[in-house]
């Protein structure tokens, strides 16, 4: 849960108190800490992050888009069917969009030779210096303790700001009322109001059950890793350990937490 | 004193009549936009700030203007301008005004809009923009309603006003100062990623400001009693050639570090800009428009024969006017969006909806300029 809003529950119920109403406070907060109890389950992170093996993604199938699926399915995203109002939350993309600025002559020859020409996949980068929550007027946008940079969809204004600020085209806002356009619905995960701005948020809800992201789950020829970067026992750790990585744009210190192997 | 602004001949309610019908035409673009959404306009995933946002910079610049008439002449007690400071501090309230419309329609969340002040986030430097902006409002329409009213009372202006007219002329600067740190902030938009973005705000803000300036005075030479001194005229064509001459060379400036570094990424704003980039050149013609009006009015300005008679004068004023506004309104929050930071290009145009709500929005303007002129025009002429 927002911090803010935590805090918001305690001075609420201190104020409460401070009228003296007694029976209102045991009501309110005397059995109300149950309620918003983490899930036993939960998986708890210091600093969640990802690893995208590419060259796992040699061995499926052709076309294969289980992971851009699978979110969209887990989180409502209209599909508008046209570029100008597009929302994407994870997406594929060649080599020079992926990672612009650093081509060479030779490593276009590379990604095709070697790696099939196979898209990248991309998404938020969950930025430890993210610029998106900077520019926010409102704190819609906001990160939290283990990383995650997360949205409030019912603070924002839709100002875009985030969008100018996000050097990865991570945002998107809603141009016009997504709901008609969500192919299949997920009664699990709230849908989107016109004028406001969405994008991937690490699953966050996934993993307060107890589920990784719905992308990893999905990629069954496990090119997408998730884990903690803090625990040197995790598999990102290990896998990082062991082979070289690159990030996007990395020269601009926001400092991605999605990491490329090539 | 706003009754003065209800008497008038029938050219005075003709336009009245004419912008209110603009700002109805507006709203009811308006309120289609509110039931679709902002994807009634042209802009896009990779375009997200268009037409409502380059209006508001260059307003901005407009209203900050109004300092190169209360410096001189509250600062350094140059008498000439005391006639028209009252035009500039309204024009300030009529520009701050527009920029806080186009704001608004520009939220994909209007109803949310006092989130701002319910949340305070001191980081974000829109939050600032709001603060001084409104404060901007707020000093102009306190001190150009207080002295107006002292006049039209043939009174000194009260004294606790004095520190409000020393206090707006840093808090001018800041309006545009902060306005241009929204963008130049920004990692990963290079087109906007410039120190020079603040200075080229103002540079640009004292040529604009001060050319309508000039065109309004010349038209009320013309077509009514109000004679703003053909001194006070002079002295600010000289602002305005100054100030377009530091806008061009910063330009320039820009020009230099991009091309002489050579780094891609720089220059390809620039040169989509100039001259298009994989066959997309959308904003060239603009863009062009704005150099030839730029040189254009430099010729007109610097000359002292062509800045000294009111008809060329009045055309170096205009082209001023519309190569900055160009330039602010139209190119400078574009480019920074083309090519995105993934090197894709996506062109933005403009719908009718969004140009019909533009209009509106200026027409709001124009009303709200015409009105307050029309109040202080009345109490200067009368007084006389
Ligand atoms: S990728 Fe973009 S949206 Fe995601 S955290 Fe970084 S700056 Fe923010
Ligand atoms: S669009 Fe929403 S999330 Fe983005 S900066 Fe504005 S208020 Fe914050």
């Amino acid at each position: 849960m927002d911090e803010t809003r935590r805090t918001f529950l305690k001075v609420a119920g201190l104020s409460v108190l401070g009228f003296g109403a007694k029976p209102v406070v045991d009501a309110v907060a005397g059995t109300g800490q149950s309620k918003f109890e983490r899930d036993p389950k939960a998986l708890n992170g210091k600093r969640w992050a990802m690893v995208v093996d590419q060259k796992k993604c040699l061995d499926a199938k052709e076309g294969c888009k289980e992971c851009v699926l699978a979110c969209n399915y887990a989180h409502n995203v209209p599909d508008f069917g046209n570029p100008k109002d597009e929302v994407k939350w994870i997406w594929q993309t060649s080599y020079e969009h992926a990672f612009p600025g650093q081509e060479n002559p030779y490593i276009e020859g590379f990604v095709k030779d070697s790696l099939k020409g196979l898209p990248f996949t991309v998404l938020c980068n969950h930025c430890d210096n993210p610029p998106c929550v900077r520019v926010c007027p409102v704190k819609a946008t906001f990160r939290r303790p283990d990383g995650i940079v997360q949205m409030d969809y019912h603070r924002c204004i839709g100002c875009r700001f985030c969008m100018a600020a996000c050097p990865f085209g991570a945002r998107n806002l809603n141009w016009r009322d997504p709901r008609p356009f969500i192919k299949k619905e997920n009664p699990e995960f709230p849908t989107r109001t016109r004028g406001v701005v969405e994008k991937c948020n690490f699953c966050a809800e996934r993993l307060d059950v107890g589920k990784i992201p719905a992308c990893v789950e999905a990629c069954k020829e496990k090119a997408l890793v998730f884990g903690d970067l803090e625990d040197p026992n995790s598999e990102v750790r290990a896998l990082l350990r062991t082979h070289p990585s690159i990030q996007r744009k990395p020269q601009l210190g926001t400092r991605p937490q999605v990491y490329y192997i090539l | 004193m706003l009754e003065k602004a209800l008497r008038g001949n029938k050219s005075y309610f003709t336009w009245i009549g004419f912008l209110l019908v603009l700002v109805g035409m507006g709203f009811s673009f308006y309120l289609r936009q509110l039931s679709y959404g902002l994807g009634i306009t042209g802009m896009s995933r990779n375009v997200s700030w268009g037409l409502y946002i380059g209006q508001f910079t260059f307003l901005v610049g407009v209203a900050a203007s109004a300092v190169m008439l209360v410096l001189p002449y509250y600062l350094h007690n140059y008498k000439v301008f005391g006639k028209i400071t009252i035009l500039g501090e309204f024009l300030a309230v009529a520009a701050v005004t527009m920029c806080l419309t186009f704001i608004v329609v520009d939220l994909g969340r209007p109803d949310r809009a006092f989130n701002v002040l319910l949340y305070p986030t001191p980081n974000s430097v829109l939050f600032w923009d709001m603060v001084v902006l409104n404060g901007y409002l707020f000093l102009n329409i306190v001190v150009g309603w207080t002295v107006l009213e002292a006049e039209a009372k043939s009174a000194p202006p009260p004294k606790w006003v004095k520190p409000l007219i020393y206090l707006s002329i840093p808090w001018a600067v800041s309006i545009h100062t902060v306005t241009a740190f929204l963008y130049a902030g920004l990692p990963g938009r290079s087109f906007w990623l410039s120190a020079i973005m603040a200075p080229r705000f103002l540079a640009s803000a004292f040529a604009a400001g001060p050319a309508l300036l000039i065109m309004i005075c010349l038209f009320l030479r013309k077509y009514t009693k109000f004679d703003a001194g053909w001194e006070a005229i002079q002295s600010l064509a000289k602002i305005v050639t100054y100030a377009m001459i530091i806008s061009v060379f910063f330009v320039l400036c820009e020009l230099f570090t991009v091309f002489y570094s050579q780094i891609p990424e720089d220059m390809n704003h620039f040169r989509y800009l100039f001259f298009g980039l994989h066959g997309h050149d959308g904003l060239v013609p603009w863009m062009w428009a704005s150099t030839v009006l730029a040189m254009l009015s430099l010729v007109l300005m610097i000359n002292p024969k062509t800045r000294n008679s009111p008809g060329t004068l009045a055309m170096g004023c205009v082209c001023v006017f519309f190569s900055l506004w160009i330039e602010k309104g139209i190119t400078l929050v574009l480019t920074g969006y083309i090519p995105s930071p993934l090197e894709t290009i996506t062109q933005y145009h403009p719908t009718v909806p969004e140009i019909g709500i533009v209009i509106g929005v200026w027409a709001l303007g124009f009303l709200i300029l015409s009105i307050l002129y029309k109040v202080a025009l009345t109490v200067k002429t009368e007084s006389v």
